[in-house]
């Protein structure tokens, strides 16, 4: 078991341990090892090799497969308890489908979400339901996630109607008062309905759906990129408060840079289906590694004219290529400025590089390149 | 460099870390509105709507309560007052008011209780094809993958069989003609374009994040489907439906035309038999074409008016 | 797009012409709906010259676009109504030309480039066909001529292999290709001012950043005026040469870019700009403006941000703050500063 050593960052934190799977034989068994607490700064959540692959269909009656969209193709990592890990990636990366796939929302093509221990794409009946009761998600868009034809109070209870053994029906309206409370709406709100709110109060409700069942894990997917700059703070300020006041671990998926190290414990980098980077944000945001990682970075707009002009700009060239049809080898090198012919021929495995590997460094973190190397893209120079 | 514009700026935050923002002002806190309510805002000011509202309404009023109108019987007839006896427009409401058909029946009361035809297989059409088509188009929406494909293909080839000629050669092979064999007949050939809508619908509704979220949280089939989904996609469905009512009251009358409607009194047979007489008694057809083209008209024209107020972009 | 066959002149550029490009001036915009009159834009001035980017930074709500669009004259009116202001292009009051005399103007002299850049293109006509109208239309060039400056202008926005891409189909573009054809189109005509409204929020941030460098590089070749309409302060950043933020209808502060950043002269920007977190180092708690931006339908008394602000004083829900001059502690002008805040001088030198 490795340990997340949250003190020291210059250790690396492995970014895949072993899997401790759980040793059942019945339903409640199972059920009881999803109920069972763990530690903080264990191991919560192991994804392993994950891959989720689209067909494309053609065909009018009996479809023919005739490709595959590769949306998400190996992906590992590891949540621990207690923490935020940011996963970071522009769009078409696969970091929603991720999100999809812990969800149970989509069904994995391939490879192992492991939840304590309990293999989840493998779970049904009782197990998969305690399983979704432990593990939440706040949606992007806070107008499109509540149902409009139902009140504040209907959809925030709606978890009570579904997993009635966490609250008695007397107890309910009470309930969803405390929890309008909690994320700092007035509990007289109970009976409105979705379009009398404002984006960030509709994010905020969205966010006491979430809390209902008392969750372990929430994944939260662009939770503040629809909201105004000034509510996103808000926004931003609330989940923090949340997490530590229930305990909560988050997946908080997001393309923009600036707040996921602001709100992240560690940090992976996705491009194309697979994640390129993976560390502590420190180790990711000042000494990353990979070149994806560095032309992200150097790319992001600054608000501050001064700092910006002593920073070195990556500007990539060209799209990034279909993950229909992705580049054989590193899956970057066709718009990587290192590319060499190693690089269409071999996939660069996602590991500590071994030019760092033992030494002291904060460097010394998973990255997937042959050619990795240290540049800080973010400060002036 | 950037430290010291971040110290400069940074003064500022410590006496403001409001992050628990106090219950904001809801954004409209006097008035509770839903897409319904919106709609009848619309509605209430649409004279269109208000018009073929009324006129609705007293069409079923006549439906319901025929002897409030009149007090003749449809099926009596006086020979002597054979069909040359002309419409008496000053007698306002009265049997001849209308004038009498060949038969020596009132025209007026004809008109009165042959509305009971239509609405009756207007509104059972209605509801059969919402109901058939809506849980066709349902099932063939939400589950998709091969369910979606083989329902799809049956939804076509009904739409390939020409409606009425469809209904025509059904409703030949029964000799008595009751409303539910008529509703039936106009039913089996009618319910694809409510499946098509009800499809449709359900697909945009489906992958909303709303249902996204309750599969999250471990919601039921049924839950998701009527909870989530039917309330979502009523709107366009009842727009189609209205519009079709009108239309099934068309077919019914051009079904009785072609002597092959309801037995009994109705728009439709009066219409045939009419048509027969119209170089001698025009009013005999005249009087029930305009109250069918009358009410036809109030049925497009409500489903017109409730579509636009319920879709925001025509605002 | 709409394309009117030309005949009339144009206004030129007089020679020695150094006054602004355009001009608005107290402008102001309403919308008449249902619930009631919505008053968007409240008393707009901002001016912009050639080789100048003005950047309109705000909120939804704010109003910055609905200005944009009041200086294209792409309202629809009604629901809006501009009852009071001027828009002065080289001089002349925009609002008060005839329909044909602002047609001459719009597309020609001024172009705008929109957010969505698929929906603004025309799915089943190629994009050269698209691109190469321009020149038919405007310039009567003939087919043949047309579709070689298409391929120029492609090549232009630097889109690769243009000349095997012309007849190409905009869904057969990436997102930021989309954005650099309507760079092209907009540029087509060699406009004096290009208005562009969030032109890179629906992109990528490694695609973000190559579009505004284009265009910044464009504006640069080309010394066309260009206000960029965001709410993105570090697009702003980058790119802008002076500011003006909005909100609920009002400047509240304008300023040179470097000058805002450094020292804001409104609590609403000082709030702004603490409530984003730093890509370069790991921040406490985020500082959060309290509250939400105003419903347009009532718009607070006084200062729009009062309720928000954490600087309210009585003066501030009863009067309503004009944008003055800001000045040093010693009374030295600060150049092209300005603040509608009753108590700037505490926020910028307290």
């Amino acid at each position: 078991m490795a340990e997340l050593s949250k003190n020291d960052e210059q250790e690396a934190t492995p970014n895949v341990s072993e899997v401790e799977t759980a040793d059942v034989h019945s339903e409640s068994e199972a059920v009881a090892a999803i109920e069972a607490p763990v530690d903080r700064g264990e191991p919560i959540l192991q994804v392993r090799n994950l891959v989720k692959h689209f067909p494309l269909t053609q065909g009018i009656l009996f479809k023919k497969q005739i490709g595959a969209v590769k949306a998400v193709d190996g992906v590992s990592f590891d949540l621990y308890q207690g923490e935020t890990l940011g996963i970071v990636g522009e769009s078409g990366c696969g970091k929603s489908t991720v999100a999809k796939l812990l969800m149970n929302l989509e069904r994995a093509t391939a490879g192992e979400i492991f939840y304590k221990g309990q293999d989840i794409t493998k779970l049904s009946g009782r197990a998969l339901k305690a399983v979704r009761r432990n593990i939440q998600m706040v949606f992007q868009d806070p107008y499109t996630s509540l149902n409009p034809r139902m009140t504040v109070g209907d959809i925030i209870g709606e978890p009570f109607d579904i997993h009635p053994e966490v609250a008695p029906k007397g107890d309910r309206r009470r309930k969803v008062q405390e929890l309008l409370d909690v994320v700092g709406l007035n509990p007289e709100y109970i009976n409105r309905y979705p379009h009398q709110f404002s984006g960030g109060q509709r994010q905020r409700i969205g966010i006491a759906r979430g809390l209902a069942l008392n969750p372990e894990i929430i994944i939260c997917d662009e939770p503040v990129s629809a909201l105004d700059v000034s509510v996103q703070a808000q926004v931003i300020n609330l989940m923090e408060r949340l997490q530590d006041e229930f305990n909560l671990s988050y997946i908080f998926i997001a393309h923009d840079l600036s707040i996921v190290r602001h709100i992240s414990d560690r940090v992976g980098v996705m491009y194309l289906g697979r994640i390129a980077e993976i560390g502590s944000d420190e180790q990711i945001y000042d000494h990353p590694t990979h070149p994806y990682t560095q032309a992200l970075l150097s790319a992001v707009p600054v608000p501050d004219p001064e700092a910006r002009e002593g920073r070195e700009r990556i500007i990539l060239t060209g799209d990034v290529p279909s993950p229909a049809n992705p580049p054989s080898g590193c899956r970057f090198r066709t718009r990587c400025w290192k590319a060499q012919d190693k690089c269409s021929t071999e996939v660069p495995l996602l590991a500590v590089p071994e030019r760092f590997r033992g030494e002291d460094t904060p460097a010394a973190h998973e990255s997937a390149c042959h050619f990795a190397e240290e540049k800080d893209v973010v400060h002036a120079a | 460099m950037p430290d010291m514009t971040k110290s400069d700026t940074a003064t500022a935050a410590p006496d403001a870390v409001d992050a628990t923002a106090p219950a904001p002002q809801p954004v409209k806190a006097e008035k509770t509105r839903s897409l319904w309510g919106d709609a009848w805002e619309d509605l209430r000011r649409n004279k269109i709507f208000l018009i073929s509202a009324v006129l609705i309404l007293l069409l079923l009023t006549i439906t319901f309560f025929p002897g409030w109108f009149t007090s003749a019987n449809p099926t009596y007839g006086d020979l002597a007052k054979h069909y040359l006896q002309k419409p008496q427009l000053g007698k306002v409401f009265s049997p001849e008011w209308l004038g009498y058909d060949q038969q020596g029946r009132s025209v007026y009361a004809r008109l009165i209780y042959g509305a009971r035809a239509s609405i009756a297989v207007g509104f059972g059409t209605t509801i059969v094809v919402t109901i058939a088509g809506g849980l066709v188009g349902m099932i063939a929406g939400y589950f998709g993958g091969i369910i979606d494909s083989i329902l799809s293909r049956l939804v076509d080839v009904f739409f390939g069989i020409p409606f009425l000629l469809g209904t025509m050669v059904v409703l030949n092979s029964f000799p008595e003609r009751t409303a539910w064999v008529v509703i039936g007949a106009l039913g089996f050939f009618g319910w694809t374009q409510l499946a098509r809508v009800m499809r449709g619908a359900v697909i945009t509704t489906k992958q909303s994040d709303y249902v996204q979220a309750a599969k999250a949280l471990g919601a039921s089939t049924p839950r998701i489907l009527f909870r989530h989904i039917l309330p979502n996609t009523l709107a366009p469905v009842i727009v189609v439906a209205t519009i079709s009512l009108g239309v099934y009251i068309g077919s019914e009358a051009t079904l009785s035309f072609l002597g092959l409607g309801l037995n009994g009194v109705s728009w439709g047979n009066d219409i045939s038999d009419g048509g027969n007489q119209i170089r001698v008694a025009q009013w005999i057809m005249l009087y029930p074409s305009i109250m069918l083209t009358i009410t036809v008209l109030a049925f497009i024209m409500l489903g017109e008016a409730v579509r636009n107020a319920l879709d925001p972009k025509t605002r | 797009m709409t394309i009117i066959e030309e005949t009339a002149p144009v206004p030129a550029p007089r020679e020695g012409d150094d006054g602004p490009l355009l001009e608005v001036r107290d402008l102001h915009v309403e919308f008449v709906t249902r619930e009631g009159v919505v008053q968007a834009v409240n008393g707009v001035n901002y001016s912009v010259s050639a080789g100048e980017t003005l950047a309109v930074l705000g909120e939804s709500g704010s109003g910055k676009s609905v200005t944009a669009q009041a200086i294209m004259g792409i309202l629809d009116m009604p629901p809006a109504r501009i009852p009071q202001g001027e828009i002065l292009f080289r001089g002349q009051d925009m609002l008060k030309m005839s329909a044909e005399e602002r047609r001459r103007i719009r597309g020609r002299r001024i172009a705008m480039i929109f957010q969505d850049a698929l929906s603004s293109l025309n799915p089943v006509l190629s994009v050269g066909y698209q691109l190469g109208e321009m020149f038919r239309v405007h310039q009567g060039l003939s087919k043949k001529e047309a579709r070689t400056k298409s391929i120029e202008l492609m090549d232009k926005v630097k889109i690769p292999a243009a000349a095997a891409r012309v007849d190409d189909y905009p869904h057969q573009f990436s997102g930021g290709m989309r954005q650099r054809i309507m760079i092209a189109m907009a540029l087509a005509l060699e406009p004096d001012l290009i208005i562009a409204d969030e032109p890179t929020t629906a992109l990528d941030v490694t695609v973000q950043a190559q579009v505004m460098d284009l265009l910044a590089e464009l504006q640069r070749e080309y010394n066309m005026g260009l206000i960029l309409i965001t709410h993105d302060l570090g697009v702003v950043a980058d790119v802008a040469d002076k500011i003006a933020v909005m909100y609920a209808g009002r400047i509240v502060e304008r300023a040179p870019v470097h000058e805002l950043y450094k020292r804001p002269a409104h609590p609403y920007t000082r709030g702004l700009l603490d409530s984003i977190p730093r890509l370069d180092q790991k921040g406490q708690e985020l500082y959060a403006i309290k509250g939400l931006p105003p419903n347009l339908l009532r718009i607070p008394t006084g200062c729009a941000f009062n309720p928000r602000c954490p600087k309210a004083q009585d003066i501030c829900r009863t009067e309503i703050p004009a944008l003055v001059p800001v000045t040093e502690q010693d009374g030295a002008e600060l150049v092209g500063r300005g603040s509608a805040c009753h108590f700037w001088k505490e926020t910028i030198h307290g």
